[in-house]
């Protein structure tokens, strides 16, 4: 019987998600022994072409990393799909939108603005942007299009299953492998994760007080933080409570706060809202100048509540695009 | 969203007469909402509470199988359970039953009929779009504890007590006076049939201290309230009065064996006109009988304190009190503030009003010219047990023989501290007739000239007015204007030694000067200092002025907003002792009614935790205003008492993980609304 194929893809991410592939070590072992690997760019060289020719429906799974931004991502995002059994959204930019969907507080215009004509490491006298297509020595090489948004997978295609984490970890990827070999699968669209935030499974879960009152925020880079005493009882914002669980507090057991990265639970639409109004309900002042002073420990809302989240977000876009990228 | 199959919808749309017709183009309504999915029929009519209308929904529940009833109408506050009823007595489960406000919300608010139409249309479209997630719920039945807590023993906390102590109930009468009676204990006369203010209080007062089932807690403060309707749990802080109560006979040869042989302290019952010793009790017919000492005065105990404020014994007093009482051993200078804990089912708050502090108005002279004064202390003036005996007599100026003089003219100045933008602007009230009261009584007393000076003579109470004309006939002066200042700048030797009140006379349409020897200041009724914690402690809501808001001011005027608690009194706002009394005996009975009754049908919208999926963040345990969520240490997990959940959704908004769910606004019900209301549909043509 032969081998069923899976593929590895990348879209707008950092590589994190393929280190983890790695990061399997010796059990990577096992999953080649019991998979033929058909796509994976970082690691292995083939063809878009090869993919292109593949029957419909013949790889068993597309475990896809990144946020979609480029007409090149979307292209290979629709191939995939189409070329799979199961889309996998792995990692948080295909889970959530990620760390590059925050550009989604900008329109493409100040992105482009900013990275090609006014950063200040930026030398670029002709004001030469990215073209779509550009006459080169008699060529016409075809670059792809930068869209005005950037989108997790699910918005782009219809996506099976998704895998958290920036990155996810070895386990969560080794026991989806698991489930897809054996066939034993969750229902459509879930997140293959324990559908229970951070908290339950936090060393410090039992130090956090009943009541925590915040009466000021600190950034986890302006102090030194008790290893044993909940982020949050020290007055660091940590999106644990908020967050589904699964990656064993990693951050939490490192002495760094939960930043979200393993997205909301199955109930929740809106993981920075719910952190947000968590958070703001448990406020000691009552008074405007008390909020306000406490408030101005979160220089940064949106990346701090919606660090991976703002793709999927309800939040409207800083300049109201259509969501579908054009 | 996954949505239920074989939904049946019946909507209605209400006229309300022209309420809702009117700015709403109903028929237009219905016919759209008979387009939506779901929708079997779609009806406007006239008045959908009537017994018809209710009638037209029971039918068509039965003939068009309908299971689920949309009626757009008036505020649910209104007529929620007229509706749910109607659902249910055709079998159906009454939260299958979802009513839009098309009124309070729409047509009263609205100028644009078109618009609001498009409104009323986009509005009974969310309540089409969420019907269809209803459940079915159950309304939990709780039982009522019996006993009845009375905060306050005014009068209206004393009658209030009396009703419910004679129709069987157990009450506790909690007052933090040392004794009950409140203002009117303090009041010489009653307005307008003069009858003695003692003499009508008196026997309800000792009734309420001999009630078998009445437990009297004088001294006494309410600390602390947990729970809700029907079981309420409550602490009592009874105060050290350094007298074991059981044990005084009320004798008083303590106070008369006092070392201090003159009573040489400010005595506050008589507004500090008159003087009591460190051992005292307030009043003569004071409820219980009791006395008590003032450890800030009295000898035998240090002037400084212990860290927690708590008196220290010093021992230093010959204690000639303590051989006064002799064998009934009734003197404890070790006695401590206690908590007490009782539970009860519902609660009366009776705490009644301070009246303005006059000095707040310094054109006036309070507290500048002794002899201005204030209604209340010339009431304790007038008074045959006050401090002078009933002699109205000056702080300030003597006879030729030294002998206090007697005011032989006296301006009553209305209004002090009342309709007016830079105190408050309420009327008090009671004010016009206390001062006429006064005046009457006053005139009878001194035979002075008796000056009133009112902006207008509100008496629409029973036999006021004929009050009012019998002090004209009684040749008392009223003056119409409010007087600028009180001044003892004489400009003319007739002046001289007097208080000048300067006022435009707006009847005459001149500025007059009034000389006289005695200024008395009508003083309006304010919230107690405390009311904002007073209001916290019950979970009541204040009005803007600060009196306790009733649930509505005319049809539900003694109930709050917390179930189980009630008002009565000036704790509501300002008002006479027949109103008073009236209202006390009215939320007498509407705690009865709910204690004979039994149970209180417990609202189902209640939240609950979502046991597997809680965290245990414990983010949600100190939001609860009902004190309803609690920690399970063994299975780190929040869970919630839904007996003390009242539904208000705090904790869950505020869940992080979406863990707890709240019956009727579970997040399908709620996003499908959302989407409904927003849902659009074109535009409708403009009219040519």
């Amino acid at each position: 019987m032969p081998k069923p194929r899976v593929a590895f893809y990348w879209c707008a991410s950092c590589g994190g998600c393929e280190e983890t592939v790695v990061d399997l070590a010796e059990d990577i072992l096992g999953v080649v022994e019991k998979v033929d690997i058909a796509l994976w760019p970082v690691a292995l060289d083939f063809k878009y072409k090869d993919v292109a020719a593949l029957p419909d429906q013949s790889l068993l799974a597309t475990l896809l990393n990144g946020a979609i931004r480029t007409s090149e991502q979307e292209e290979m995002a629709v191939l995939l799909r189409r070329k799979s059994r199961y889309l996998i959204a792995y990692g948080a930019c295909a889970h959530l939108g990620g760390i590059p969907a925050l550009a989604n507080q900008f329109s493409r215009e100040q992105v482009l603005r900013f990275n090609y004509e006014d950063a200040p490491s930026v030398v670029n006298e002709s004001r030469t942007r990215p073209q779509v297509h550009c006459e080169d020595q008699g060529r016409t090489p075809h670059l792809p299009e930068f869209r005005h948004v950037v989108r997790a997978l699910d918005q782009v295609v219809d996506v099976d299953f998704y895998i958290p984490g920036c990155p996810p970890t070895p386990n969560l990827t080794r026991a989806a492998f698991d489930a897809l070999l054996s066939g034993k699968l969750p229902p459509k669209g879930s997140v293959l994760a324990p559908d229970i935030a951070l908290c339950d499974e936090c060393p410090r879960k039992a130090s956090k007080p009943t009541n925590v009152a915040f009466t000021e925020f600190k950034r986890p880079h302006q102090g030194l933080w008790d290893a044993g005493q909940c982020f949050l009882a020290q007055g660091v914002v940590c999106l644990g409570p908020a967050t589904r669980s699964g990656c064993g507090a990693a951050c939490p057991r490192g002495n760094m706060p939960c930043t979200g990265c393993f997205g909301p639970t199955s109930r929740v639409r809106d993981q920075g809202a719910k952190m947000l109004s968590s958070l703001c309900a448990n406020l000691a002042a009552r008074d405007e100048e008390g909020i306000q002073r406490a408030l101005a420990g979160i220089p940064d809302p949106v990346g701090t509540f919606y660090r991976y989240g703002l793709a999927k977000c309800l939040l409207r876009r800083k300049v109201s695009l259509p969501t579908n990228g054009d | 969203m996954n949505r239920p199959n074989d939904i049946r919808i019946g909507f209605y749309v209400c006229h309300c007469g022209h309420n809702i017709a009117a700015m709403v183009d109903c028929p237009a309504v219905a016919q759209y909402v008979g387009t939506l999915p779901g929708v079997v029929l779609s009806r406007d009519y006239k008045y959908m509470c009537s017994d018809p209308g209710q009638e037209l929904i029971r039918q068509d529940i039965r003939e068009f199988g309908l299971n689920r009833v949309v009626v757009a109408s008036c505020s649910p506050l209104l007529h929620e359970q007229t509706f749910r009823s109607a659902v249910e007595a055709a079998g159906l489960n009454p939260f299958y039953f979802h009513m839009v406000n098309i009124r309070e919300h729409n047509s009263w608010v609205h100028t644009d009929r078109i618009r609001a139409t498009e409104k009323a249309r986009a509005l009974a479209r969310a309540a089409i779009e969420r019907v269809v997630h209803h459940k079915p719920l159950e309304i939990v039945k709780v039982p009522i504890h019996p006993d009845v807590l009375v905060v306050g023993g005014g009068i209206a906390g004393i009658h209030a007590a009396l009703t419910l102590a004679n129709a069987g109930k157990k009450v506790y009468l909690v007052e933090r006076e040392p004794s009950i009676g409140g203002h009117m204990a303090k009041f010489d006369k009653t307005f307008p049939t003069l009858d003695c203010a003692a003499c009508i209080l008196t026997p309800k007062m000792s009734e309420v201290g001999s009630h078998p089932n009445i437990t009297l807690w004088s001294y006494s403060e309410v600390v602390k309230v947990d729970g809700f309707v029907g079981n309420y749990t409550v602490q009592v802080k009874r105060k050290a009065r350094y007298i074991h109560e059981d044990l005084c006979t009320g004798c008083q040869d303590c106070i008369a064996h006092c070392v201090y042989k003159e009573p040489k302290f400010e005595d506050l019952f008589n507004e500090g006109l008159g003087k009591r010793k460190p051992v005292y009790i307030p009043f003569p017919q004071a409820t219980p009988q009791v006395v008590l000492i003032d450890p800030e005065v009295c000898l035998n105990f240090k002037r400084n304190k212990n860290p927690d404020g708590t008196p220290i014994v010093s021992d230093k007093c010959k204690k000639t009190c303590v051989e006064a009482c002799g064998e009934k051993r009734a003197i404890d200078f070790t006695q401590k503030d206690e908590i007490r804990e009782i539970k009860v089912g519902t609660i009366l708050v009776c705490t009644g009003f301070k009246t303005f502090d006059a000095r707040r108005v310094p054109a006036y002279g309070y507290g500048i010219y002794p002899n201005v004064y204030t209604a209340l202390e010339v009431e304790r003036l007038v008074n045959a047990s006050g401090p002078t005996g009933g002699e109205v007599l000056l702080r300030e100026g003597k006879n030729p023989d030294g002998t206090p003089r007697k005011p032989r003219s006296i301006g009553i100045i209305h209004c002090v501290g009342s309709r007016d933008k830079k105190t408050n602007l309420w009327c008090s009230r009671v004010c016009c007739m206390y001062s006429m009261k006064l005046a009457h009584l006053l005139k009878e007393h001194t035979g002075a000239e008796i000056y009133n000076f009112y902006i207008d003579i509100r008496t629409p109470g029973k036999g006021y007015e004929e009050f009012y004309n019998k002090l004209l006939e009684e040749g008392t002066h009223f003056i119409r204007g409010r007087v600028g200042e009180v001044t003892d700048w004489a400009m003319t030797p007739e002046e001289e030694g007097k208080l000048v009140i300067r006022v435009e006379d707006t009847l005459a349409g001149v500025v007059r000067r009034i000389p006289v020897d005695m200024v008395v200041l009508a003083t309006g009724l304010e919230p107690q200092a405390d009311a904002p914690e007073v209001r916290r402690l019950f979970n009541m809501s204040c009005g803007g002025d600060g009196w306790f808001l009733e649930r509505h001011p005319k049809l539900a005027p003694v109930n709050t907003f917390t179930d189980g608690v009630f008002l009565a009194g000036c704790c509501q706002g300002p008002k006479d002792i027949p109103d008073t009394v009236a209202q006390a005996g009215a939320a007498a009975a509407e705690a009865l009614a709910l204690i004979d009754r039994g149970y209180v049908e417990q609202e189902p919208n209640t939240a609950y935790i979502l046991e597997q999926e809680c965290s245990g963040c414990k983010s949600c345990l100190p939001l609860c205003p009902y004190t309803a969520i609690l920690f399970d240490e063994g299975r780190q997990k929040a869970y919630i008492n839904e007996a003390l959940c009242k539904g208000c959704g705090t904790c869950v908004g505020s869940c992080p993980s979406g863990s707890i769910v709240q019956k009727l606004f579970e997040d399908q019900e709620i996003f499908s609304e959302i989407a409904g209301v927003l849902a659009g549909e074109p535009a409708p043509a403009e009219p040519s």
